[in-house]
C-alpha cells in the first residue's frame, strides 16, 4: 500500500472546509459528517489515507455515502452503526472482506463521512472520489463511466433496517434508493459501487481528499497571516475569478426533489456595471455574465465570501451578501461525451451545450 | 406611558426615561461588579435628571450581559442533565459532543438518550417509553442534579413528545426545572439542544438575577412590571426571562441598533455604535437589525439563535494613536478615557484627542493637544475615516445610499459623513442602547418543516403566520398591533415530496 498520510481528528476542519468548496453550493453542510469522523477517529485512531495506485488489482474497494436531505441529517443524526451494518452485509454478499473505503463524493457532507467508517472499520481510505465535486444523484459517478455497477448496494437506516438493491442500471438504483430513503426518514447511509482495485485505478478522481485538506489549510493559514484568502484559493485551484458582487435577487422553487433556483449578483470593483446570474439545482450549475454563458456543469462553480474566502451554499445565499464567484475545471473524465451526457447541462434540463472552461 | 430603559454593558450601565416617545433623561453610570449597584446608581441618576419618582414609571426594560458573561467566564453554571428523545437514531453524536471541554466539565457533561422523536414528516421514530424516562429521572436525582434539558428529534415539527417527556420528568423530579428545546431553538438538533442545555445550566443564576432585579427595583420604589430584552430586540417579562435566560444573549448590539432607529426616525440605515474600545457595525432593515445567517458561537458553543449580523472593529473614543498617526487602535484606554486622554489631563494620545486637535469638537482642555504635529493629526484623522469607511462598506446590504447613524459614547470621534453617505447623529446618541431597550417590542417565531404533499404552500405559510402571531400574543403583544416582519421558506434539498422549511416572525407592541 502507498500511504499518503495519517489523518488525525484535528485535520478534519480543513477537510470539511475544502469539501464545502468542492460542494459547489450543494452537498450539505459538512459539519455533522465532520463530527462523526472526529468521534470515530478519537475512538478508533487515525485514518490511513492511501494512493489508489498502491492497491492490488483484485482488492475489493467500496465507496460510502449518505443519501437524502442534508437538512434532515442536521436534525436526525445517524445512529452510528449504519455504515458498519452496510459493510458487513456487503462482505457477506461478496463473500470476501473489503480492503479499502472510497469516498463517493468529495463535495459537501460526503467528503467527511468516509473518514468515520474508515476509522470504525479499521480500513484504509483511498485519496480520491467518484465526482471531484458534488452532484445530486447517485449514478453521477465516474464509476458509471467505466461500467461499474452501483449494485449490489446496501442502504441502511437508523433503525437497523437495510435494503439490498440489485438493479438493471445505475439510474434505476438512484430511483429506487431515493424512494426508500424517504421512507427511512429522509436520510440514510449506504455503500455502493463495489469495485476491484483495477477498476478503481481507472475510475477514481484522484487526490481529491488531499485537495480538500489543502483548500482548508490554505484558507485558514492565509486568514491567520492576514493575507488575501480569495487570491490564495484561486491560486491553489487554478481557478478563474468570475465575479465580485452582491446578491441582488434569489429565486427558489422545488421540482422533483431538486431545490432549483437562480441567484443574481450586482457587480463591484472591476464588474461594477455587470450582472452575474447563477442557476442552481442544489449545486451551482450555470454561470452567465451579462447574458454570456461563462461556465456550465460539470465544471465547478464555487461562491465564496469576499473577505474570508469561506464557501457559501445555495441554501444560505441571502440578499446583500458580498461574494465572489470562482470557477475551475472538472476532472477530464467528465469532459467525454459519456460524461457530458451523464452530468452536462442538458441532463439538468438546460438547452445549452457544455463549454469547457 | 413612562418607560425606563436600562442597558448593562461591560463598562457602563446606561439608563433612559421615556415619556411616550420623548426622551426625558439619559445617563451613564459605571457598571459595578455586582451589577445591581450600577443599575440602582444609573436609575437614581436618571430619575433625578427627569425630576421623577420611580413609582411614576409604568414599565422597565433591562438589557443585560449577565448570562452571556456567565457562559463565557464559566461562572455560576449549574450541573445539568440532558435527555434526548431519539433512539435508535442520533446515537452517533451524543449531547455536548462539540462543546469546549472546560465548559462541558463545569456543568458535568451528564446526558441520556431515550426512545422517542419524530421524522421530518411528523412520523414517530419510536414511541415514548415512560418507564425508561422514570428510570432516567431516578438517575438524575441520584446525581443530585436539578437542571434538566430535554431535546427531541424534529421537535420544531412536532413538540408533543418533548412536552410529554418534560411533564414526566417534572413529575418525577418536582424540585428540578426543565427546559424544552422546542421552546428555544430552531431546526438543527445539536444547535438547538446546545441552547437548551445552556439555558438549563443558567436557570439557578437566572432565578437569583431576576430576584435581585426585583429587589433592587423595589428598593428604589418602582412598582410597575419589568422586562428583559432578547437577542432579537424584543421583550420577555421577568417570569419568562427567569425560565429562558439564554434568550438574552447578544441583546446589547440589538438594543443599540433599535435605539438608533428610534432616535433618528430612520428604519433602513447602517448603524455604527462606538464605545471606548470598539465600534459595533451592523445594518438596520425595517427598524430591525439584519440577522446573521451562519451558526453563531457563544462561549465556544455552536447555536442557531437569531443573532444580529454585527461585527466589531477596534476603534473607539479611547483607541491609542500609534506610529505617528498611521495606526489607531485596537488597543485602548477604554473606560479610563476621562483620566488618561490628553485633553482630560492624562498622558495617552487617543482618537478623541485627535478629533479635538483637528477642531472637530470642543472637549476637555484643547490647549493640551494644540502642540501636536499637524501631520500626525491629519494622518490619524484620515486613518480613523478610513477604518469607518471600510466598516460601513462591509455592512452595506444594498446599493441604495443608506444613511449612517452613529451612536454610543465614543461617537464624538465622528464628525463628517462616512463613505459619502448621509451622517445622522441623533439626540441622546450616547445612550441609544438603553433607548433601544425602552422601546423594545414583543415577538413570536416559528420555524418548522411542512410537507406540501398534504397542503399547499400558501396554506403552510398561513399556518406558520398564525402560529407566530399566537406566539407573539402569548409573549405579551397586543394582537391588533402585530406585524409579520420576516417570512422565509426554503425547500429541503435532495428530497422529492416537496418538504419545505418555513420561518416566520411576528412582532407587536407590548400590551401594557
Amino acid at each position: 500500500m502507498k500511504i499518503i498520510r495519517q489523518v488525525q481528528a484535528h485535520d478534519l476542519d480543513d477537510i470539511a472546509t475544502g469539501g464545502a468548496v468542492l460542494g459547489t453550493g450543494g452537498g450539505g453542510d459538512p459539519y455533522v459528517g465532520k463530527l462523526m469522523a472526529r468521534e470515530a477517529i478519537r475512538k478508533h485512531g487515525p485514518v490511513t489515507l492511501v494512493d489508489v495506485e498502491g492497491m492490488a488489482d483484485d482488492a475489493l474497494i467500496v465507496p460510502a455515502c449518505m443519501m437524502g436531505a442534508p437538512t434532515v441529517m442536521t436534525e436526525k443524526l445517524p445512529q452510528g452503526d449504519e455504515l458498519l451494518n452496510a459493510f458487513n452485509q456487503l462482505q457477506r454478499l461478496m463473500g470476501r472482506p473489503i480492503d479499502a473505503v472510497l469516498c463517493g463524493e468529495a463535495g459537501g457532507v460526503n467528503s467527511t463521512i468516509p473518514f468515520a467508517i474508515a476509522a470504525a472499520a479499521g480500513l484504509p481510505l483511498i485519496d480520491g472520489d467518484g465526482m471531484g465535486r458534488a452532484f445530486p444523484e447517485l449514478q453521477m459517478e465516474t464509476f458509471t463511466l467505466h461500467g461499474v455497477s452501483a449494485t449490489p448496494m446496501v442502504l441502511c437506516d437508523d433503525k437497523g433496517n437495510s435494503l439490498v438493491l440489485d438493479t438493471v442500471s445505475n439510474a434505476w438504483t438512484e430511483r429506487l434508493a431515493r424512494a426508500a430513503t424517504i421512507e427511512m426518514g429522509g436520510s440514510a447511509l449506504l455503500t455502493f459501487y463495489p469495485m476491484s482495485g483495477a477498476q478503481a485505478k481507472k475510475a477514481v478522481v484522484r487526490g481529491t481528499l488531499s485537495l480538500c485538506a489543502r483548500i482548508g489549510r490554505t484558507l485558514r493559514e492565509t486568514r491567520a497571516a492576514h493575507g488575501d484568502p480569495v487570491a490564495a484559493l484561486v491560486g491553489l485551484l487554478g481557478a478563474q475569478l468570475l465575479f465580485h458582487g452582491r446578491v441582488q435577487d434569489i429565486e427558489r422553487r422545488t421540482e422533483g426533489g431538486f431545490a432549483r433556483g437562480r441567484a443574481v449578483f450586482g457587480g463591484l470593483d472591476d464588474w461594477k456595471d455587470s450582472t452575474l446570474r447563477i442557476d442552481f439545482q442544489n449545486e451551482f450549475l450555470i454561470a452567465e455574465r451579462d447574458g454570456e454563458v461563462l461556465v456550465t456543469t460539470p465544471d465547478l462553480i464555487s461562491v465564496i465570501e469576499d473577505d474570508t474566502g469561506m464557501p457559501v451554499t445555495t441554501d444560505s445565499l441571502r440578499y446583500g451578501q458580498r461574494l465572489i464567484a470562482i470557477a475551475f475545471p472538472c476532472d477530464p473524465q467528465w469532459r467525454t461525451p459519456e460524461g457530458i451526457a451523464l452530468v452536462g447541462p442538458r441532463y439538468f434540463g438546460y438547452d445549452l451545450d457544455y463549454r469547457a472552461l | 406611558m413612562i418607560r425606563i430603559g436600562i442597558d448593562v454593558g461591560g463598562t457602563n450601565t446606561d439608563a433612559v426615561i421615556l415619556d411616550g416617545a420623548r426622551v426625558v433623561a439619559g445617563v451613564k453610570a459605571p457598571t459595578s461588579g455586582d451589577v445591581m449597584t450600577g443599575v440602582v446608581e444609573a436609575l437614581k441618576k436618571a430619575l433625578a435628571e427627569a425630576g421623577m419618582q420611580a413609582s411614576q414609571a409604568d414599565v422597565m426594560m433591562i438589557g443585560t450581559t449577565h448570562f452571556t458573561n456567565a457562559v463565557v467566564q464559566r461562572r455560576n453554571l449549574a450541573q445539568t442533565a440532558c435527555v434526548r428523545l431519539c433512539l435508535p437514531a442520533t446515537a452517533s453524536l451524543p449531547p455536548m459532543v462539540d462543546w469546549p471541554d472546560d465548559l462541558r466539565a463545569v456543568i458535568g457533561g451528564h446526558w441520556w438518550l431515550a426512545h422517542g422523536g419524530n421524522e421530518f414528516d411528523g412520523r414517530r421514530i419510536s414511541p415514548l417509553d415512560e418507564a425508561e424516562l422514570v428510570g432516567i429521572a431516578a438517575e438524575i436525582r441520584a446525581k443530585g442534579i436539578a437542571s434538566v434539558a430535554v431535546s427531541s428529534v424534529f421537535s420544531p415539527v412536532s413538540d408533543d413528545m418533548e412536552r410529554e417527556a418534560g411533564a414526566i420528568i417534572a413529575r418525577e423530579l418536582p424540585e428540578a426545572h426543565v427546559t424544552l428545546s422546542s421552546d428555544i431553538g430552531r431546526i438543527g438538533l445539536l444547535e438547538r439542544e446546545n441552547a437548551a442545555i445552556m439555558n438549563a445550566c443558567l436557570r439557578d443564576l437566572s432565578r437569583d438575577v431576576v430576584e435581585a432585579f426585583r429587589r433592587a427595583l423595589a428598593g428604589v420604589g418602582f412598582t410597575g412590571r419589568f422586562f428583559l430584552t432578547q437577542n432579537d430586540g424584543t421583550l420577555m417579562d421577568a417570569a419568562f426571562a427567569e425560565r429562558f435566560p439564554v434568550l438574552t444573549f447578544a441583546s446589547g448590539p440589538t438594543n443599540s441598533m433599535r435605539g438608533a432607529a428610534f432616535l433618528s426616525g430612520v428604519k433602513d440605515a447602517i448603524v455604527v455604535d462606538i464605545g471606548g474600545t470598539t465600534a459595533d457595525v451592523g445594518s438596520l432593515q425595517k427598524g430591525f437589525p439584519r440577522q446573521a445567517t451562519v451558526a453563531v458561537e457563544v462561549g465556544g458553543v455552536r447555536t442557531n439563535f437569531r443573532m444580529p449580523d454585527v461585527f466589531s472593529i477596534g476603534l473607539g473614543g479611547g483607541s491609542h494613536v500609534l506610529e505617528g498617526g498611521a495606526r489607531v487602535g485596537p488597543t485602548s484606554v477604554g473606560y479610563e478615557l476621562l483620566s488618561k486622554a490628553l485633553v482630560f489631563g492624562g498622558d495617552v494620545l487617543t482618537a478623541t484627542d485627535i478629533v479635538v486637535a483637528d477642531g472637530g469638537i470642543e472637549l476637555g482642555d484643547p490647549a493640551r493637544v494644540a502642540g501636536l504635529a499637524p501631520d500626525l493629526v491629519r494622518r490619524a484623522r484620515d486613518r480613523i475615516a478610513e477604518m469607518l469607511e471600510d466598516a460601513v462598506e462591509r455592512a452595506r446590504v444594498s446599493p441604495e445610499p443608506l444613511p449612517v447613524i452613529v451612536v454610543g459614547g465614543g461617537s464624538i470621534i465622528v464628525e463628517k459623513p462616512i463613505a459619502g453617505l448621509d451622517l445622522i447623529k441623533p439626540d441622546h446618541f450616547p445612550v441609544a442602547n438603553a433607548v433601544g431597550a425602552a422601546i423594545a417590542q414583543v415577538s413570536g417565531e416559528v420555524d418548522r418543516v411542512y410537507s406540501l404533499s398534504e397542503m399547499s404552500r400558501d396554506a403552510a405559510l398561513a399556518d406558520a403566520k398564525a402560529q407566530a402571531t399566537d406566539a407573539a400574543v402569548a409573549a405579551g403583544a397586543r394582537r391588533d398591533s402585530i406585524e409579520i416582519v420576516d417570512v422565509e421558506d426554503v425547500p429541503l434539498a435532495y428530497l422529492p415530496g416537496n418538504a419545505t422549511r418555513v420561518r416566520v416572525k411576528a412582532v407587536g407592541e407590548l400590551n401594557v
